[in-house]
């Protein structure tokens, strides 16, 4: 189990590692004039200069990599408009068009996104589970069929146009904001319920299908009979055999997803005005903001494969007979 | 229905199978009583009136079990044989209050210990499902939960019917983990079934099913999916318990040698009816109904040689639309000798003989002779 855990850690970083280079070449190597495109449209000589010194870019391409490297596990420095910047580890970089180190401007937004994608994970995952195998329970009745027919409905609206409506009609909810969860918790809920219940809503519908199918074909097997044949409630039947053994495939579905809703929680935070990962990235991407827009390849890449190894280890700590190795 | 009297069969032991207090389930000598005890006196245990399952479908209703009559007496063994499709689950599953009531109309009546099971509150069959009654299903490998282990499942099926701690029931467990011959009971109850063998499993679903000395067992084709000998060690086993717990058991299999092993009396089941019923040795011995006939001559001959099979030819009838007359006729080689009468009326299930404890349901006026003349020379 160590062994097989020390291996997918290994490669899982070499994975990184790769995505890394060659998002490198792609960003800093590839463009004629990577420090004019970082340097932006008002860009000064001076700053020019600069951003061509920090970032190497008069050496060769190795060592270009080896300073981010270096950067990343033992910090580095900047040097703009004749001060010098210095950027601690992890060093991400240093945004040029906003001024700040690119792991401060990462560690302001991912809170955000993790905070919407987390809450909404859990509006989610309650609704849909549960109104799954209620469908599951009453198959074929008049309640399964309202049920599937309005998921498969909601799943045919685009998600922005789930978030514009409820940004637009469900003008009950509080007003969106972040405020961070240390420092008052109820502030932090209240300011994400929107962007929590969009995002509830629109999985949620596609959970409900997950789940009833799983759970249909789970209460199917020889094993839900031999527990009715035992003399417990059925509730007992429907949620303790049927629901342990129907998560299991949910519980892969739910891993990957977790990873593309962290990585690509744009529409979320930018109708409803959340600083997350998604609008930092969208922003650097209009500016040409190279080292922002390398270190969010880095971070979706890192949440990928990390969310790859979890699904993994949950795998077997949800089902007994899988065994690592 | 007369209860079968006490019939003397040459293998029987009075004293049954084993020492008292010595119990070693795998070794037990494969000798037995058979019908040891007569209980006919007494009210049977198990009463199955007119039971009529129907399973209401797009297609239209499916009859799985029809006007299906019997009695089983405690500490006797009832074997159910028949096709795959004949009802025999279903009918099995009515008598453990299994059916999910939305979806299945059950008629007629089931009484367990004078109790009625058609009909039955849900709260009521609860305490008859694992209690009263129990159930061994055919597959181990996928009618034990995957994810539970073997231990929690035996504790979950005994604290269903007994106020008790986990401790204790745990104790129990272990003691019935024990009783089927499992080794090193205490440290297998951790086990999860997959680190189990398909017949050590099995042994768990049997002390599962025993947990909460139920006196009616059902057993559904408990040994099809395992390799013969082990086969043979369940049937001991499940012969050996049924003395010590004096319990009736109602045996479903396909496999007519299991039947002339543990039965007797047999039961067979054709289109979710009965066509011949009776004490185990008139049934194998000397049956009566034509399908009866053919189910013999489709078992493998024991011995080494290679053997011819002669299959039932064609297939068993829809649920949906059952022949007219008698179900079996399109497959019966007799169908043609009774002027129509076959395809135009069902035949009753009546006594046919001077032996009144064996009924069959077939118009051949003298099936006897059949059997003797033209079937008995064709078995192999
Ligand atoms: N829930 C159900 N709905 C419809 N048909 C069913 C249902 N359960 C069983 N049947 C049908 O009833 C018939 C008898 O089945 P069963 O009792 O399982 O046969 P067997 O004798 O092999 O045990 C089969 O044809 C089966 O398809
Ligand atoms: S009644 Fe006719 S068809 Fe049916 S089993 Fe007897 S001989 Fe065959
Ligand atoms: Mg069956």
């Amino acid at each position: 189990m160590l062994i097989y855990l020390l291996r997918r850690i290994a490669s899982a970083v070499s994975v990184i590692v790769v995505t890394l280079v060659a998002s490198f070449g792609l960003f800093f190597v590839a463009p004629t004039d990577p420090a004019g495109v970082i340097c932006g449209q008002r860009c000064t000589p001076e700053r020019y200069a600069d951003i061509s010194a920090s970032l190497n870019l008069d050496e060769p391409v190795v060592q270009q990599v080896g300073e981010y490297l270096k950067g990343l596990v033992a910090g580095r420095t900047y040097h703009s408009g004749g001060l010098t910047i210095d950027c601690d580890a992890p060093c991400l970089g240093y945004s040029y068009t906003l001024g700040q180190p690119v792991t401060k401007l990462i560690g302001q937004a991912l809170p955000v996104t993790v905070s919407i994608v987390l809450g909404g994970a859990v509006v989610y995952l309650a609704v849909g589970i549960l109104a799954g195998v209620v469908a599951a329970r009453r198959r074929g009745t008049y309640l399964d069929r309202i049920m599937v027919g309005t998921s498969l409905g909601i799943n045919a609206v685009p998600y922005f146009v789930l978030a514009l409506l409820v940004a637009l009609y469900a003008t009950f909810l509080p007003h969106a904001g972040y405020h961070p969860l240390l420092e008052n918790p109820l502030t932090w809920a209240v300011g994400l319920l929107a962007a929590w219940l969009t995002l509830g809503v629109a999985n949620a519908a596609a959970y409900t299908r997950y789940a009833r199918a799983s759970m249909i074909e789970t209460l199917g097997e020889d094993y839900i009979r031999t527990a009715r044949a035992k003399g417990i409630s059925e509730r007992r039947v429907v949620y303790r055999h049927g629901l342990r053994a129907a998560v299991t495939p949910i519980a892969t579905i739910f891993g990957l997803d977790l990873a593309f809703q962290l990585t690509g929680a744009i529409f979320t935070e930018a109708m409803f005005g959340l600083p997350g990962l998604g609008v930092l990235t969208l922003r650097a991407f209009n500016q040409y903001d190279l080292p922002v827009l390398m270190a969010g390849v880095l971070i979706g890449s890192v949440v990928l494969v990390a969310m790859n190894l979890l699904v993994d280890i949950l795998y077997t700590i949800l089902d007994p007979r899988v065994r690592l190795g | 229905m007369t209860e079968p009297q006490l019939l003397e069969t040459p293998d029987r032991e009075p004293g049954g199978t084993s020492e008292p207090g010595v119990r070693k389930p795998q070794t037990v000598a494969r000798t037995r009583r058979r019908g040891g005890d007569d209980r006919s006196a007494e009210t049977p245990y198990l009463q199955v009136r007119d039971l009529t399952v129907t399973f209401p479908t797009a297609d239209g209703p499916v009859r799985a079990v029809q006007g299906l009559s019997y009695t089983l007496s405690l500490g006797r063994t009832l074997a159910v044989v028949g096709e795959s499709g004949s009802g025999k689950s279903v009918s099995s599953m009515a008598i453990m209050g299994l059916h999910d009531p939305s979806s299945t109309r059950i008629t007629g009546s089931i009484s367990v210990g004078g109790q009625e099971i058609v009909g039955m509150s849900p709260a009521q069959l609860r305490r008859h499902r694992g209690g009263t009654a129990a159930m061994i299903f055919q597959d181990p490998p996928s009618s034990l939960h995957p994810y539970f282990t073997v231990g929690d499942q035996i504790v979950e099926a005994y604290r269903a019917h007994h106020k008790v701690s986990k401790r204790v029931a745990r104790d129990r467990a272990v003691d019935l983990l024990g009783r089927v011959g499992i080794p090193n009971p205490r440290r297998r109850l951790d086990d999860h079934p997959h680190q189990f063998s398909g017949g050590m499993r099995q042994r768990a679903m049997i002390a599962m099913a025993l947990v909460n000395d139920p006196k009616l067992l059902i057993a559904d084709e408990p040994t099809t999916a395992l390799d013969v000998t082990v086969q043979a060690q369940i049937l001991d086993l499940i012969m050996d318990l049924q003395q010590d717990f004096g319990s009736a058991v109602l045996f479903i299999t396909h496999d007519l040698g299991v039947v002339a092993e543990i039965a007797d009396d047999v039961l067979v089941m054709y289109g979710g009816r009965a066509v011949e019923h009776g004490r185990v040795e008139a049934i194998l011995g000397r049956p009566q109904h034509p399908y009866t006939w053919g189910l013999l001559e489709s078992i493998p001959a024991v011995s080494g040689e290679p053997t011819r099979l002669h299959p039932i030819p064609g297939l068993p009838p829809s649920l949906l639309a059952l022949p007219t007359g008698c179900s079996f006729h399109p497959r019966c080689e007799f169908a043609g000798r009774l002027d129509g009468a076959c395809t135009r009326e069902l035949p009753d299930l009546i006594s046919r003989a001077a032996d009144t404890t064996r009924t069959s349901r077939c118009h051949l006026p003298d099936p006897e002779q059949v059997f003797q003349t033209e079937i008995l020379p064709r078995l192999p």
